[in-house]
């Protein structure tokens, strides 16, 4: 049974964007911390702190999750993704990114990751997710800039594209 | 809107948890999926100076269908009760509740227990355990005890769990044939917290049941006639004013009794029709 003492800081293990890695933190460290001032991936957003914004949200063993919401040390052994592991080369946007620019699904881009994270996770989960699914699956963020349609329709036309380019290779 | 320090104990057993809960006694709290605890811990609202954290406790990670009842463990989240096949088949109001369980980006980790645990008074899972009667098994290092919604509810955000006990599993009753259940809610925003939520259960016998949350401290429940019976309005009148409604930013007691009278209506309505 791993006890992390309150004090000092201790080695948690886990796979970020498809690679191994081993970080430092304390037991009261969040892991939007973790990843933003221990290893330095600042592409998580960190908005209210308390789960409600979504702006830290990246995905767990495919979930969307909280990272706000999540201690470091409960990462252990978990698979996690953040938007800098959305490119599926380095310079390139994946669909769902692409159709963001696009369609103007943002302006400012405090909340853009997040809500990256979590529409990436509901199209990989459900292709044929609705307009009804994605506009629920996004009352889970806050964005004060777009007022949501053009993310709607961005998350569409990533749909569609994406769609196409399986029939393609089918 | 960083937490106090802690100590973070790793559970890999149900005894490894319940050693690691008495040995902190009041200072140690039960962490699964943290979805209302880090909140709690990141405003400083809870201290704790223990973490122990049960969600790779195997014991705990099970759904089991025994006979007339689902029991969920403590480390069951509540994505993997939304998605258990049979759930709409066994407890429909609790697949009709889901969705408005917080958002998808909790679910994927809050646990059905620890919304149990966490008691807001608006939340829709203490909802169901009142109107379904259900019930909360838990456990300490010596001794094991079950409650009901009534005696496990102690106020907002307050149960009965004692310092070195924690909640192992929930049960909820599963219903005869010819039962109907029927769940409504009114949210600023979808996922935000109920104004009011009502459950019914409308059972082959005739006999209604009403169930509200986000009015008093807990949730509360009553009898109720059939709709067209002449003292229906009259009972969900009283007992929507016996809920101590309060006014607050989100509404107001009046609005929150006008809603307990016609939500509660169109709920009960709803769980009668669906009793065949």
């Amino acid at each position: 049974m791993p006890k992390l003492s309150r004090a000092g800081r201790h080695a948690i293990g886990f796979r970020l964007n498809g690679r191994a890695v081993t970080a430092q933190a304390p037991a009261r460290m969040l892991l939007t911390d973790l990843l933003r001032h221990v290893l330095g991936e600042t592409g998580t957003h960190v908005g209210c702190e308390h789960g409600v914004c979504g702006a830290c949200t990246v995905q767990v063993d495919g979930e969307p999750v909280r990272a706000c919401l999540m201690l470091a040390a409960q990462a252990e052994g978990a698979d996690i993704r953040t938007v800098e592991g959305l490119e599926p080369a380095a310079g390139e946007l994946s669909p769902l990114q692409a159709a963001f620019r696009e369609h103007f699904a943002l302006q400012c881009g405090f909340c853009t990751a997040g809500i990256l994270m979590s529409l990436d996770a509901l199209l990989a989960r459900a292709p044929d997710a609705s307009e009804d699914a994605i506009r629920e699956h996004l009352s889970g963020h806050l964005c004060r800039c777009t007022g949501y349609a053009p993310i709607v329709n961005a998350a569409l036309a990533a749909q569609a594209q994406m769609k196409e380019e399986e029939d393609a290779n089918a | 809107m960083k937490p106090a320090p802690f100590h973070y104990v790793r559970a890999d057993a149900l005894d490894e948890a319940l050693d690691a809960l008495h040995e902190g006694g009041d200072q140690a709290r039960v962490i699964a999926g943290g979805q209302s605890l880090v909140p709690m811990l990141n405003m400083r609202l809870a201290r704790p100076s223990v973490l122990v954290d049960i969600t790779r406790v195997p014991e705990l990670k099970r759904i089991e269908q025994r006979k007339e009842q689902v029991r969920v463990g403590a480390a069951v989240r509540q994505v993997e009760l939304e998605r258990w096949a049979p759930l709409a088949g066994l407890l429909p109001m609790i697949a009709a509740m889901m969705p408005w369980v917080g958002h998808t980006q909790t679910r994927s980790r809050g646990t059905i227990c620890g919304s149990l645990a966490h008691a807001d008074p608006s939340a829709e899972l203490p909802l169901a355990l009142l109107a379904l009667g259900g019930e909360m098994h838990l456990r300490n290092r010596r001794k094991k005890r079950v409650l009901p919604a009534s005696a496990f509810f102690m106020g907002m955000m307050a149960t009965a769990v004692e310092p070195g006990e924690m909640i192992e599993a929930v049960a909820f009753p599963t219903h005869p044939m010819g039962t109907g259940t029927a769940f409504r809610e009114i949210a600023r925003r979808h996922g935000d917290f109920a104004i009011v939520a009502c459950a019914a259960i409308a059972r082959p016998d005739g006999a209604n049941r009403l169930a509200v949350g986000g009015v008093a401290d807990t949730p509360q429940a009553i009898d109720l006639p059939d709709p067209s019976d002449d003292g229906f309005e009259d009972a969900l009148n009283e007992f929507a004013w016996s809920l101590g409604a309060r006014d607050d930013l989100h509404a107001s007691a009046r609005y929150r009794r006008d809603l307990v009278r016609s939500l509660g209506r169109q709920t009960v309505k709803e769980a009668i029709a669906c009793r065949s």
